[in-house]
């Protein structure tokens, strides 16, 4: 690009202003407006999630107007005044909508959060006291795939109604610690952290399923071409070309090898250039020739193909297994019997942020990766494998997380960012674009299963069988978690006598399924969980009371043969739903009573969960390090990734509860993998329960040291002023000046690290044994209205019961609640990935704020022995009911019985017709 | 330099006959088309043209200048009620960021067979008026000016300048019904524009063939009803054969085509009530 010249003889840029501030903008006038914001004026706080009008992420306003920054030329803002975030705070005070956001936990990761405030502000400026649906109307062009959007709404409507504090330890509804630079838009992402002068990475990956690729002269191509410095392929990797979550199944190159890609996205080449030059280069241009292969698209044909990975004859990566009682017996003895089979499909995790990030070489020699991730210490593992370097030779440092739910576990950009910075000897920087993340990150596995269950007369289930095959696509990743977790949950949280699960993952050439919040149990869900209704039907019982009949008590045995004393909370929820379902259910067939005519048909749907936190009879521990330092603050090491979740606020709240002070008087300190300690991934609902675990037993620790050095009892309070600690016991006062104390080399006086591994056991070769050390337990209610003449679905209302043990944060809790029941909601009605068809969020779709309806979150506290405080883990349980919770109203309004998701209005009105044509025969 | 910006018609049409461009207004189509690749083409912004903005009565009826926004639209407050179903459309596209920088000009241009604006433009009778420096202005109705899936009869030296609804077709009420499977930000599975006038009616639907296209035999029907029959009864399955949806991830043709018909009754019932 000539555009060095061009400037040279047109030194006049583009004027305008931003924030009140006249800019000259000297970039080429057909940049992207959000580009020059970001690149050329350095505000960050204007996002890119699609560069297509989907996301609503780079919202600004142009003359008080709002519009996408990634549709506007740069050239169409001459003379003309845009607003971003950065504008909306005056003197670094948040204004009133921010404070709202804040308050209200409307930012969660903290993506999306610029384009909402932005799009609000021009509503509150033409509307002062605006109504739900003007808000909705007004922010529907921003996605959010965190909060479930209810809290958004709730902020913009009482913007400017402060909510007090709400206390400050364990069980306190406080606003998230980490909060204020997610309103102020300041917090840095991963494509926010990069020096100016980082060199671009771009990567060469299979148009193809499947294909035969050869690359040619590369080296040729970057000298010919002005502004690349380098290309890369797997010939260039220094260690093992070799990455996979579950190292014994590690099966998946960096870069394609041996000539052949096995899903179309697969990475093959990269090349690193200038960013100017970089970006505007069209791939097509680069000398790589591709011949398409035949694929293998579906499980079935995967199971007579030829073997993608050679160790793994059938394409069967993992088989999980579950066995207890006599399934054939209790079936054949059943008094009543249903059964059916199911198909779901690909989702997209569809976080608002890309993958990105940036690396660079240290003044000590080692490579520095700093990129969104959702397990640093994993990245830093696999990257030191990748360039056959020990790990202390690899620094990660995460960025702010804007949204991950699973897939950001996997690697994806680290090693060849490590790579680029390794060969360069510059930082090097990347932003998969959005078709890109869409097409090489991993995905949920779409199921087909096939499910029997039956009861006997007085409705107490006797048996359930489970079969089930999980397109793992080409390479491993959590698949093997998938297998293995199916079987162990497809019971539901009930008293099942005879059991019989199967769960497998073949592999296909497919996108690469992962890690998505729940791990197969959502999908294996919407079988057991619709199935239960009709079985109810089945046996003349309410569909709530069969639920309640069969709800696993405290000292029954699982399907797995684990027994737990107390703390089985899945009872507690549906007796919470009891009011409401005889009340919703009332109203729903009286509204169809008086409007016969009307092709809205209202009803009622069910779901429950179960969730088992943590890595499945495996170790999983947490170690949280944390002291007092020199100047007398309280650091926290907080090695638990908050990925919009929660966990920089929860784990500081279990630990300022065990030392006993505010969670507010403590540092949280994230740092990198040099000083923060593994708290292992953020994933399996695990960082509550473990890490809190272990926040716990540090701050118990540091308590403990504090109180022994001031020579005082174990009732004394601990009080952080000035520099110093106070320490209360009955009328005496011991002050610790920190300043007098020998102090190690990261400044603390006192430090602790404390570790915490939940107890588990081995599962024998039946599935019996003790999977994990807890549950957690959920039900949730659907109100809706089918359209019977168009198959749409309109949600009126959810209510969602959830034990979480303890809500160590309630706020936080209704954000997990509302958030992954708009996952599920999406799962259930729209979210249908394709290969090659749905590369983007406007093919893809996921819910907008018009989609979630008011939902009315009920904390159920049923204590546990082994959590913190007594808490669960919440963050993938709350996805796990509203599907089937969803179906299952579909047919209480229409009789129509939808076995493939998404239940789209096509296949619901074909389901319509099915069940009509049945009734009628 | 990768983008011109011309303040005048005369000017931008002397450019478009010097070399390929793309056209630039609202960039809504523009951009999304170059997420991975770069333009091929250098822009032309033709949205600083004062004289294509607007919505505007002339002596014959009503003029869309090329860069007026959906929003333009829908702040229009002069509009007769057969625009209604425009204004309906304009509130469905997209999201307000698209609305705000999308031309209904533009929709036209990039001739998606699911583009929220040709239904409630057939309806209107709309005719385009394109420019070119070698052959002047010349107009043609918006029906021939689609030709296909991402085709219409521009040439490279030519550009839409102005839509014109003649104000005998802006007569009677008119509606708009969208069919997608979510709330916002949404393609259209199926979309219908209706308008019932004395002694005239217009039917047009949209997502379910290449290019949307007016029933004229339901047309036909709702002229020869009977008074005092509701309009919907009217709708028969034969009035859609002409249709041809295709399966996409979206919905099947036969969905489609039940969805359209469906949609029309209610787009019929909708103006009488």
């Amino acid at each position: 690009m000539s555009m060095g010249a061009e400037l040279a003889g047109h030194v006049e840029g583009i004027r305008f202003t931003v924030n009140d501030q006249p800019v000259e903008a000297l970039s080429d006038p057909a940049t992207r407006l959000t580009s020059v914001l970001r690149e050329e004026l350095a505000l960050k706080g204007t996002k890119v999630g699609c560069d297509a009008g989907d996301c609503g992420a780079c919202t600004v306003l142009i003359d008080g107007a709002p519009v996408c920054a990634c549709m506007t030329a740069v050239a169409q803002v001459a003379g003309r005044s845009v607003t971003t975030v950065e504008g909306l705070a005056r003197d670094g005070t948040m204004s009133r909508l921010q404070r709202s956001f804040l308050d209200h936990g409307a930012a969660q990761c903290g993506i999306c959060t610029p384009g909402m405030l932005v799009a609000a502000t021009a509503l509150l400026n033409a509307v002062k006291q605006p109504s739900e649906t003007q808000v909705q109307d007004a922010l529907g062009g921003v996605l959010c795939r965190c909060t479930g959007y209810r809290r958004i709404i709730d902020a913009v409507m009482d913007a400017g109604t402060r909510i007090e504090s709400r206390g400050k330890g364990v069980g306190a509804a406080i606003p998230r610690l980490d909060g204020v630079p997610k309103v102020l838009g300041t917090d840095r992402f991963g494509d926010d952290v990069s020096p100016h002068d980082a060199l671009l990475v771009r990567v060469i990956r299979s148009p193809f399923h499947r294909a035969r690729f050869g690359i040619g002269d590369l080296d040729a191509f970057v000298a010919a071409t002005p502004g690349l410095v380098a290309a890369f392929t797997a010939r260039d990797i220094p260690g093992q070309n070799l990455f996979g979550v579950i190292p014994p199944f590690a099966d998946q190159p960096v870069f394609a090898h041996g000539g052949e890609t096995r899903f179309r996205g697969e990475a093959v080449a990269a090349l690193v250039g200038e960013r100017e030059a970089l970006q505007d280069l069209d791939l097509a241009a680069v000398p790589v020739s591709w011949t398409e292969l035949d694929p293998t698209m579906t499980t079935e044909t995967a199971k007579t193909s030829e073997p993608m990975h050679q160790s793994r004859p059938g394409n069967v990566l993992v088989e999980g297994f579950v066995a207890r009682g006599d399934i054939d017996a209790a079936l054949t003895g059943a008094a009543h019997v249903v059964g059916d089979s199911f198909t779901t499909a690909f989702v997209e995790h569809g976080y608002i942020e890309p993958e990105a990030g940036t690396a660079f070489i240290r003044d000590d020699g080692r490579i520095e990766i700093q990129a969104c991730t959702q397990a640093p210490h994993m990245d830093r593992e696999a990257v030191a494998a990748i360039m056959g370097v020990p790990e202390d030779q690899i620094v990660v440092t995460p960025t702010a997380v804007g949204g991950g739910f699973g897939s950001k576990i996997d690697v994806s950009i680290q090693p060849i960012l490590a790579l680029a910075a390794r060969i360069t000897g510059r930082p090097c920087r990347i932003c998969y674009t959005r078709p890109e993340s869409m097409r090489s990150t991993t995905k949920r596995h779409p199921a087909r299963m096939t499910v029997n269950v039956g009861a006997d007369a007085q409705g107490k289930l006797m048996g359930l069988r489970f079969e089930g095959d999980f397109d793992t696509g080409a390479y491993a990743s959590w698949g093997p978690t998938v297998a293995n977790r199916v079987p162990v949950h497809a019971s539901g949280p009930y008293n099942i006598p005879a059991y019989r699960a199967r769960a497998v993952a073949l592999h296909t050439n497919g996108p690469v399924s992962g890690a998505f919040r729940g791990f197969g149990v959502p999908q294996a869900a919407i079988a057991q969980e619709t199935l239960f209704d009709r079985l109810a039907d089945a046996c003349g019982i309410d569909r709530l009371e069969f639920r309640l009949r069969n709800a696993l008590l405290d000292g029954q045995p699982t399907v797995t043969g684990q027994h737990f004393d107390t703390g089985v909370g899945i009872h507690a929820c549906l007796t919470a739903l009891q009011e409401p379902w005889a009340r919703a259910r009332t109203a729903a067939a009286q509204w169809n009573r008086d409007n016969p005519a009307s092709p809205l048909r209202r009803g009622v749907g069910l779901g429950t969960c179960w969730y088992g936190c943590g890595n499945t009879s495996l170790p999983n521990p947490s170690t949280i390090k944390a002291g007092l330092r020199v100047d007398g603050t309280v650091r926290l090491h907080q090695g638990a990734v908050d990925i919009g979740q929660g966990s920089n606020t929860v784990i500081t709240q279990i630990f300022a509860e065990a030392l006993g002070v505010a969670a507010t008087d403590v540092e949280m300190f994230v740092g990198n993998s040099d000083v923060t300690p593994d708290a292992g991934k953020t994933s399996a609902s695990r960082q509550t329960f473990v890490s809190g675990k272990a926040a716990m037993l540090a701050g118990l620790a540091l308590r403990e040291a504090l109180l022994r050095h001031g020579n005082v009892s174990d009732a004394a309070e601990i009080t952080l002023t000035g520099g110093k600690v106070v320490l209360r016991d009955g009328g005496a006062e011991r002050r610790l000046d920190p300043a007098t104390l020998p102090v190690d080399a990261e400044g603390f006086v006192f430090r602790v690290a404390e570790t915490y591994d939940p107890p588990t056991a081995p599962l024998d070769e039946n599935g019996q044994g003790e999977p994990y050390a807890l549950y957690g337990y959920g039900a949730q209610m659907v109100e809706l209205e089918v359209d019977s003449e168009l198959g749409t679905v309109k949600l009126r209302h959810i209510t969602a019961a959830h034990d979480v043990g303890r809500a160590i944060n309630p706020q936080l809790v209704q954000g997990q609640i509302e958030g992954g029941i708009a996952q599920g909601v999406g799962m259930a009605l729209m979210e249908d990935y394709q290969p090659g068809r749905t590369e983007n969020l406007h093919d893809y779709l996921i819910p907008t704020i018009g989609d979630i309806p008011e939902i009315e979150s009920i904390i159920i506290e049923v204590p546990d022995a082994e959590g913190p405080y007594g808490a669960k883990g919440l963050g993938e349980h709350v996805l796990i009911p509203t599907a089937p919770a969803i179906l299952n109203a579909i047919r209480d309004a229409t009789g129509a019985i939808v076995t493939t998701t998404p239940a789209t209005p096509d296949r619901i009105l074909t389901a319509i017709r099915a069940a009509r044509r049945t009734a009628n025969d | 330099m990768r983008l011109t910006r011309p303040k005048e018609l005369t000017e931008t049409l002397d450019l478009l006959a010097t070399r390929d461009w793309h056209v630039l207004a609202g960039g809504t189509d523009l951009f999304p088309a170059h997420v991975e690749r770069p333009f091929s083409r250098p822009l032309l912004d033709i949205s600083g043209i004062p004289d294509l903005r607007g919505v505007t009565r002339t002596d014959t009826g009503w003029r869309i200048g090329a860069t007026a926004t959906w929003t333009d639209i829908v702040r229009a407050d002069d509009l007769p009620p057969a625009f209604d179903a425009l204004k309906a459309a304009a509130r469905e596209v997209g999201s307000i960021q698209i609305q705000n920088a999308a031309t209904v000009a533009g929709n036209l241009c990039n001739a998606s067979p699911a583009a929220d604006g040709v239904p409630p433009l057939l309806i209107l009778d709309t005719v385009v008026e394109l420019a070119s420096a070698a052959r002047g202005h010349r107009t043609m109705p918006l029906q021939d000016f689609i030709q296909g899936n991402r085709q219409t009869v521009l040439q490279p030296d030519e550009m839409m300048v102005a839509l014109h609804i003649p104000a005998a077709s802006a007569a009677g009420r008119s509606s708009f019904v969208k069919l997608g499977s979510r709330r916002y930000l949404v393609i259209s599975i199926a979309m219908v524009a209706a308008r019932l006038a004395d002694g005239d009616a217009a039917v047009a639907v949209g997502s379910c063939s290449v290019v949307a296209r007016r029933l004229a035999s339901l047309e036909r029907a709702l002229i020869a009803r009977d008074t005092g029959e509701p309009w919907e009864k009217c709708v028969e399955p034969e009035h859609f054969a002409d249709l041809k949806p295709i399966d996409d991830v979206r919905a099947s043709a036969g969905y489609r085509r039940d969805a359209a018909r469906t949609c029309t009754i209610r787009a019929l019932a909708e103006i009488a009530s």
